[in-house]
């Protein structure tokens, strides 16, 4: 075990994927030479090569719709957007060609590439930097959408991603890169993705959550006290891990779900209409969510309205347990 | 103080043969002998008599939306022939040419305008990709599959077909700077067939030629007589050729013509008139055959039957067998989704339509046949 911080065990998640199987490949604007803005990929060009890291030209579809034939031709890419917020002069790659190839070639050529992806907000960065776009990318289908919450869970999700013979959307939340660290096994492990992790055990209330509003929800918990909360972090987003949630709201018989995107039409919105079809005459007050304002994310002198705070989550959970 | 000129471009244009069928002796494609030609001439029949066949097909509902490819058979057998089989193509979607003349189980073709993903699946595996609709973003692909072939060193080409609208897509020139700068064996074939859908070549670019846009990435260019079948193949086998060798990427401009509508949804006589299209008939590319085969004494109507009756045959064949093939069942459309477990919401979406399918059978037999 060593003490790192997610952009660490990010990194060392590739190297391990790296020097495993010469087929994968990392590609994307400044991950060579420089490591990335975010140095995810520090290292690694002068360890495996300028081949095997490339930094490309300044051109999103160009990095996306290349790793589509590179995974069509046996590589497994692992590609860089800069900022999620630049990943749109892609997305028609996405929607078009990411999620529907496997189906187009009836079964024939699965894509196995990870498409990486700085995301969302809190740190004060420039306009388009902080979106949480992970519904975009469930709604284009045929994709897996995994986001860690943490150091330990980066680099399980994220070697596991790349041996997931699956298109997965990596989203890295930006706020999370540096702000904390913990133990990480030093040597490469995978955590199985479509599987939720019960952060804390609780018989109050259920809070579904993921991403850095797994961490805020737990300081909104701590600062609760004496409401028993049962914290499940999704960790993938898509195929999400129905079972659990249902299992702990049969239990809890109560639930909030707290995500830093925008609501309407949210992951958010399906995780409520599935307890609602599953589990209504469990429920013993109505489910609610937390989540950023169905508004364009704001410049930064604003985004401290904007986002969910530890402030928010509590006022939902009493809420919700004093109904 | 210097003020000079520091660059300058030029591009070649290639016609080996013409319309009256004379050859340029220098220019005809020593690999190509009587026989080969000859070979190109029965696809080029054949592509343009299937090709009639599936538009009448559509017409009578018995095919989905089709787009001909009328008046580019020289472009499309040219370059397909040029092929070897470890080549990579990469599609738009008028390209049957290019499969028939790489051998594809013309069944198959048939089938796969019926809307049945199951007649891509040899086609994948043989390196042949589906019909890609979106406008030149498959010119991405064959950058990333050309790309995969150099880091794995082998020595197979990407060929990648688009039209003339389609260089006026971000893709396009995304595709050729990637290509131009990590030198990818990838070939970049513009048919330009002069129309997308109603706008003409004119109302895409302020560009003489297509071929120039390659000038920007420092790219090997040529436009051809895309009418002209030896000077099609020529070109792509020699843009092939350097591709496999390391000798980075080509773009080759195709001049030539759609004479059918854009698909079968379409009516060109409303953005184009009779005499552009009598002109173009002129330069019919499968006449250009004949002429060469006259002119060097080897026509005879007795071959041209020969040509007519096999092809008609094969045709038939084609389409009975792309058509008679049982209907793809519903579970398909789920499980092509995800490569190990269907998530679970997939199988629970697919148990609800399997239910909605059973009552509609047993209603179905409650009635006595009747769907009410």
């Amino acid at each position: 075990m060593v003490k790192m911080h997610m952009v660490a065990a990010l990194n060392s998640a590739l190297r391990h994927t790296m020097s495993q199987d010469d087929k994968v490949v990392i590609l994307g604007e400044d991950v060579g030479v420089d490591g990335g803005v975010f140095r995810v990929t520090e290292g690694l060009q002068e360890e495996f090569g300028k081949e095997r890291v490339v930094d490309t030209p300044l051109a999103e579809a160009g990095i996306v719709g290349s790793s589509i034939g590179l995974a069509i031709n046996g590589m497994r890419p692992v590609c860089e957007m800069q900022f999620s917020g630049f990943s749109y002069q892609a997305l028609h790659h996405v929607i078009q060609h990411m999620s529907r190839f496997r189906q187009r070639s009836n079964s024939t050529a699965s894509l196995p590439m990870v498409l990486r992806a700085p995301c969302a907000g809190g740190i004060r960065a420039l306009e388009h930097h902080s979106e949480s776009p992970e519904s975009y990318y469930i709604h284009a289908q045929g994709i897996k959408v995994v986001m860690p919450s943490g150091p330990k869970d980066a680099k399980g999700l994220l070697i596991a991603a790349i041996k997931d013979n699956n298109p997965v959307v990596f989203l890295e939340p930006k706020s999370i890169y540096r702000s904390f660290k913990e133990e990480v096994p030093e040597e490469a492990y995978e955590i199985e993705l479509g599987k939720a992790n019960v952060v804390q055990e609780g018989s109050d209330v259920t809070i579904v959550t993921w991403g850095a509003m797994t961490r805020a929800t737990k300081k909104a918990v701590e600062e609760l006290g004496d409401v028993s909360c049962e914290i499940i972090d999704l960790r993938t987003l898509w195929p999400f891990d129905i079972d659990t949630i249902v299992k702990s709201v049969e239990k809890t018989k109560r639930a909030v779900v707290v995500q830093e995107a925008t609501r309407a039409c949210s992951l958010s919105s399906e995780i409520v209409a599935q307890i609602q079809e599953r589990c209504v005459l469990k429920l013993e007050a109505p489910v609610k969510r937390v989540t950023a304002f169905d508004l364009p994310f704001p410049q930064f002198a604003l985004e401290k309205y904007f986002l969910p705070n530890t402030t928010r989550i509590k006022t939902k959970i009493k809420e919700v347990v004093d109904f | 103080m210097v003020r000079k000129e520091i660059k300058t471009c030029s591009l070649e244009y290639m016609q080996v043969l013409t319309q009256d069928g004379q050859v340029d002796h220098d220019l005809y494609p020593k690999e190509l002998n009587e026989d080969k030609v000859k070979e190109m001439y029965h696809l080029m029949v054949l592509l343009r008599t299937m090709d009639e066949k599936l538009f009448n097909l559509q017409r009578t509902g018995k095919i989905g939306t089709y787009a001909q490819a009328k008046g580019q058979e020289a472009s499309q057998i040219g370059s397909g022939m040029a092929l070897k089989e470890e080549d990579w193509i990469i599609p738009s979607f008028r390209e049957m040419g290019v499969f028939i003349a790489r051998g594809a189980d013309r069944k198959k073709l048939v089938q796969s305008w019926n809307g049945d993903t199951r007649a891509y699946a040899d086609m994948t595996k043989a390196h042949a990709l589906p019909t890609a609709i979106p406008i030149a973003s498959q010119c991405l692909h064959a950058t990333g599959i050309a790309w995969a072939s150099k880091l794995k060193k082998e020595k197979s080409a990407s060929i990648v077909y688009f039209g003339d609208g389609a260089t006026s897509e971000g893709d396009f020139h995304e595709a050729l700077n990637f290509a131009a700068q990590f030198q990818l064996p990838v070939v970049f074939f513009c048919q330009n067939n002069g129309w997308a859908i109603s706008t003409p070549t004119s109302g895409e670019m302020n560009s003489e030629t297509v071929a120039q846009k390659a000038f920007a990435y420092d790219m090997n260019a040529i436009k051809v007589d895309g009418n002209d079948v030896l000077a099609v193949y020529k070109a792509t086998s020699e843009a092939l050729t350097r591709a496999r060798e390391g000798q980075g990427p080509t773009l080759i401009e195709a001049e030539t013509f759609r004479m059918g509508d854009h698909t079968t949804s379409d009516d060109s006589s409303k953005y184009r008139s009779d005499e552009l299209k009598a002109q173009w008939a002129k330069k019919d590319p499968i006449e250009r055959l004949q002429n060469y085969f006259k002119a060097i004494g080897t026509w005879s109507e007795d071959y041209k039957t020969w040509v007519e009756e096999t092809v008609a045959k094969e045709v038939e064949e084609a389409v009975e067998g792309g058509l008679s093939v049982e209907a793809p069942t519903y579970k398909q459309m789920f499980e092509d989704v995800f490569e190990g477990e269907m998530p679970w919401m997939l199988k629970e979406q697919q148990a609800e339509l399997e239910a909605e399918l059973q009552e509609i059978e047993q209603r179905s037999q409650a009635t006595g046949g009747g769907n009410k």
